[in-house]
């Protein structure tokens, strides 16, 4: 289970974050995160904010695999 | 999508099968714990795209189909009080109890309101101030700490007519007694937001005493495949560990402050998991400190004895042993439409995903 | 005027004359009506005539892109135009709850007048009932349409024209409809980008039957979404589909939605869109000719017809899986798992 889709955060109000997917914008609640600031992705699931996405490891993931096949064609 | 169309990359797909096909030298069997991965591998065609000798199986990773036909009936024993408001998750709605599901009652007049987040339940409650409203509070960890913070703000902001009807239920044991109950299992691929919350440490007793590979994956088809092949590895060299393949939503530490709010609110106790029976240290429920806002304290509960349909082998289905395809009353009897069972009734229960995305060629 | 609906504008007397001159003859206003008969004698420029109604009943009744009374003109235009007739006129008939507020009736009204013009139509005949408090979900409309069909057309409507390897096209994004409803009902988002898309595309239609010889067979895309009709139309010719998912459009906003509450775009009902089948040969003109129309801009060819699995939509993923395309069996409900 776990529904849940990676937003952006774009204002703070409290306890509770202004978030955007796509043009969709919700009162997320993040009272379940210590430190987020604007500009921050987060995994949006049943109206809370439940981690923050790292765009570094979201990079390095990605290019693990595209390395992947460098290895192969050599 | 920013993180999402990334991972749907086509040539990334590409790269990881044939690397799959090149390493998958044996024999694999690699169970999925968590319906949105049941849904995910569906959904793409995933099998449609993997050899023959991997074989993906759907385990209890889904919270509606693994909670009991008592907590349904319930549910539905509150509907009965038309001065109850019952609030719930989409995914329960359609679930039967013996014969009847809340979207029934709702059709015979009772009020019940489904909901995106369990703070709607708090608005709701205070716009309704002579009804009782009871939260049908669904899920593994991932959901959890939301049903946590709701009930703390539900207190301090003392709301008098709210209530909390726990189902919550907590991963590891469960895997824990599939593997007991003796399925063959080269590797478990790990629910990703499940781990956003618990960290990775608590798998670690499958690589570590069942020598089972353990990775934690994300819900992309480039993660499933990612960690398919993580997994083959970690088969192949023997080398069984905890690896986490979500990295970007998934740290070892899990949300510390998510489960600090979590273990404020809810204490673990014996629970009952259909077509796994009891499991010890497996279900959360309310601690004393919040028993007023805990409906099964709360309310007096009249439930008749829960009815199982003859023929219905959910139980074997969430334990892997069978698919949705070797059940008799699979897309004949029991259909999205009118199911007998829980695995047929969540669009995230195996037979319900397999009915929908029915696999070609 | 007076500013709610009460029982006695629907019991035929002095209060329904007003009524209906007030608002309905007001907006519509055109020679039939302004005749006042039984019926609208209308002219027919062809032997045959096509001819078909729907009733339409929404909440909420105004949201993002239109409202009950566009949506009940556009669907019945579309319905004329996808069988290959030039739509003519249509009639509408009103039921209305008791209480039930004159601003907001003459609203849709307008809007009615509106896309009836934008599609090239008159209402010419019409009815109105009152029911009490209760009985009725505030209004609901029922509009026929006739509309008038070429010889060369007069077989498109029945699907026996598709063949084998013919090519699907699709006018554009799906899902919009749909989403832009549940969200205006639920609430659960703020979002300009979840509007709907209904409109009448009778005239990006007939710029294709006009223009190109090889159309098969075209559909609009109602409830049930693109999964729903492809399957009706495979089970009703007994032909396959094989369908590419990565071609089919679906807005930014759209996909987001129903991501993050578990809803699936392709079951999702549109109110501006269509398929259109043709021969392959044609498929380059097609294609140009849906995206030089303002209701054809993000047209896309979304996959063939094959003869291969008889009454089966098979999906190629965008992961390059493959599986069946299936059409919605129950209701939508948002999901958390």
């Amino acid at each position: 289970m776990c529904l849940s889709i990676p937003a952006k955060i774009e204002e703070i109000n409290g306890n509770k974050a202004s978030v955007s997917m796509s043009g969709n914008r919700y009162q997320a609640d993040i009272t379940l995160l210590e430190e987020v600031a604007q500009g921050d992705y987060v995994l949006l699931h049943a109206g809370f904010a439940i981690q923050k996405i790292s765009e570094q490891h979201a990079r390095e993931t990605l290019q693990l695999i595209e390395e992947m096949n460098r290895v192969k064609n050599e | 999508m920013k993180y999402i169309d990334e991972y749907r990359q086509k040539h990334l797909v590409d790269t990881l099968l044939s690397n799959i096909k090149a390493e998958a030298t044996g024999n694999y069997h690699f169970m999925e714990v968590c319906g949105s991965h049941t849904h995910a591998i569906r959904r793409f065609g995933l099998p449609s795209l993997l050899p023959e000798n991997i074989r993906l199986l759907s385990g209890p990773g889904c919270p509606v189909c693994v909670t009991d036909s008592n907590y349904i009936n319930k549910a539905i024993a509150l509907t009965a009080d038309r001065n109850n408001i019952v609030v719930t998750y989409g995914d329960l709605l359609k679930v039967p109890g013996n014969g009847k599901s809340l979207r029934d009652c709702r059709e015979e007049g009772a009020d019940v309101r489904v909901v995106y987040s369990s703070l709607d339940a708090l608005t709701i409650a205070g716009q309704n101030p002579g009804k009782s409203v009871i939260f049908l509070a669904i899920g593994f960890e991932t959901t959890a700490p939301a049903t946590a913070v709701a009930v703390q703000k539900s207190n301090s902001q003392n709301l008098r007519n709210l209530f909390f009807l726990s189902a919550h239920k907590i991963m590891p044991p469960a895997m824990k007694a599939v593997i007991d109950d003796g399925i063959t299992l080269s590797g478990y691929l790990c629910p990703g937001h499940v781990s956003a919350i618990t960290g990775s440490s608590i798998y670690e007793t499958f690589p570590e005493e069942y020598n089972v590979a353990t990775v934690i994956s994300g819900f992309e088809p480039t993660d499933i495949l990612h960690s398919i092949l993580m997994l083959i590895r970690q088969v192949n060299s023997g080398d069984f560990k905890t690896e986490i393949q979500y990295k970007r939503a998934v740290k070892p530490e899990g949300n510390q402050r998510a489960r600090q709010i979590m273990n404020q609110v809810f204490e673990l106790r014996d629970d009952q998991w259909r077509g796994l029976g009891t499991i010890s240290e497996s279900g959360l429920q309310l601690k004393d400190t919040y028993a007023r806002l805990d409906a099964n304290r709360q309310f007096n509960f009249r439930i008749p004895e829960p009815e199982e349909n003859s023929g219905c082998i959910c139980g074997e289905i969430l334990k892997g042993k069978k698919q949705p395809e070797d059940c008799r009353l699979f897309a004949t009897v029991c259909t999205p439409r009118n199911p007998k069972g829980a695995c047929m009734v969540s669009a995230e229960g195996s037979c319900n995903a397999h009915f929908k995305y029915r696999n070609y060629g | 005027m007076d500013d709610k609906i009460e029982i006695g504008h629907g019991s035929g007397g002095l209060m329904t004359q007003k009524l209906i001159h007030e608002v309905f003859m007001k907006h519509f206003d055109n020679e039939w009506l302004r005749a006042e008969g039984d019926s609208a004698i209308v002219e027919s420029t062809h032997k045959k005539i096509a001819f078909t109604t729907d009733s339409y009943v929404i909440n909420p009744l105004f949201f993002p892109g239109g409202d009950l009374g566009k949506l009940a003109v556009c669907g019945t235009v579309n319905d004329l135009a996808v069988t290959g007739a030039r739509p003519g006129y249509l009639t509408a008939g009103f039921i209305i709850e008791e209480g039930f507020s004159f601003e907001s009736l003459e609203a849709i009204v307008k809007s009615m007048k509106a896309e009836a013009d934008n599609a090239g139509v008159c209402i010419v005949a019409g009815d109105t009932k009152v029911v009490e408090k209760g009985k009725a979900d505030q209004i609901f409309i029922n509009t026929s349409g006739v509309g008038f069909v070429d010889n060369l057309h007069s077989s498109l409507a029945g699907g026996g024209l598709i063949k084998d390897g013919d090519v699907v096209f699709l006018n554009g994004t799906v899902g919009d409809h749909e989403a832009a409803i549940i969200n205006a009902r639920e609430g659960f988002f703020e979002s300009a980008g979840l509007v709907s898309d209904c409109a009448s595309f009778n005239g990006m239609i007939r710029r294709l039957l006009d223009q190109t010889d090889t159309v098969r067979f075209m559909r609009d895309i109602t409830r049930g979404g693109l999964a729903g009709i492809l399957h009706e139309v495979a089970q009703m010719t007994s032909l396959g589909f094989e369908i590419e998912e990565n071609k089919i459009p679906v807005g930014e906003s759209v996909q987001a939605f129903c991501e993050a509450l578990g809803y699936e775009p392709l079951h999702m009902a549109c109110e501006g869109k269509c398929i259109v089948i043709a021969h392959e040969s044609e498929s380059g003109r097609v294609e140009a000719i849906m995206k030089n129309h303002e209701y054809g801009k993000n047209a896309a060819r979304i996959g063939k017809v094959t003869q291969k699995h008889p009454g089966e939509v098979v999906l190629e993923t965008i992961a390059g899986g493959r599986r069946l395309l299936e059409p919605p069996r129950e209701a939508k409900v948002p999901r958390i798992c």
